[in-house]
């Protein structure tokens, strides 16, 4: 195998070298916080399936970098989700929970 | 007066009168304090996430009301007191979570 570096000197006789950069697909759709969307002040702990967008199958809060979640709202997803796991709507630890 | 919230579970063995008769006392315990009751929400058996005290479901309540701070504290100490209560939550609202709790409640209205 051919490693970038090598590539892009181009020392190597017979390797293979790209004179256009490759085509790779990455989504162009930027994310966004999906609360100053549309507009929703408070994070409510009592509903649990609006709050299982933000957590993975383990049960984990899913990171602001994945969801676009801002930080104002992001902090108050977090106090959300630890509520409800509190109260026994959502689990602390589960597996395949999607 | 502050505005709060408080979610608590009651354990599922208990008959229908005894639940009646627990969420009563807890409503007069906070009108006996001055506090003024503004909802009261009753989810029925629910399935718990997680088990608690060996039990897989439980009675969920939701009472709504205002009241002075210092009625809270009281009113959690009974909470741990009751063998009754499994879990409680009682959370402040600020503007926001007010207006929102508003809006809940006439969607569960119409639902109704």
């Amino acid at each position: 195998m051919s490693s970038i570096e090598q590539q892009s000197k181009g020392k190597k006789e017979g390797e293979i070298r790209y004179l256009t950069p490759l085509n790779i697909d990455t989504s162009k759709k930027k994310k966004y916080c999906m609360f100053q969307k549309s507009g929703i002040k408070y994070v409510d702990y009592k509903d649990p399936d609006f709050l299982m967008r933000f957590i993975n199958e383990q049960g984990k809060i899913l990171p602001r970098r994945l969801t676009g979640t801002s930080l104002k709202y992001q902090r108050k997803v977090a106090v959300a989700v630890k509520r409800a796991r509190h109260l026994a709507l959502m689990p602390y630890v589960a597996d395949l929970l999607k | 007066m502050n505005h709060y919230e408080t979610v608590f579970i009651l354990n599922p063995v208990l008959s229908e009168d005894q639940i009646k008769e627990t969420v009563k006392k807890y409503e007069d315990f906070l009108v006996s304090k001055g506090a003024k009751m503004i909802a009261k929400e009753d989810w029925g058996l629910k399935k718990l996430a997680y088990p608690i005290q060996n039990k897989k479901s439980g009675f969920y309540h939701l009472f709504e009301f205002t009241v002075d701070g210092e009625v809270i504290n009281p009113l959690e100490v009974e909470f741990r007191r009751d063998e009754r209560f499994m879990r409680y939550l009682t959370v402040a609202l600020d503007k926001h979570a007010i207006s929102w709790a508003e809006r809940r409640r006439v969607k569960l209205k119409e639902k109704a």
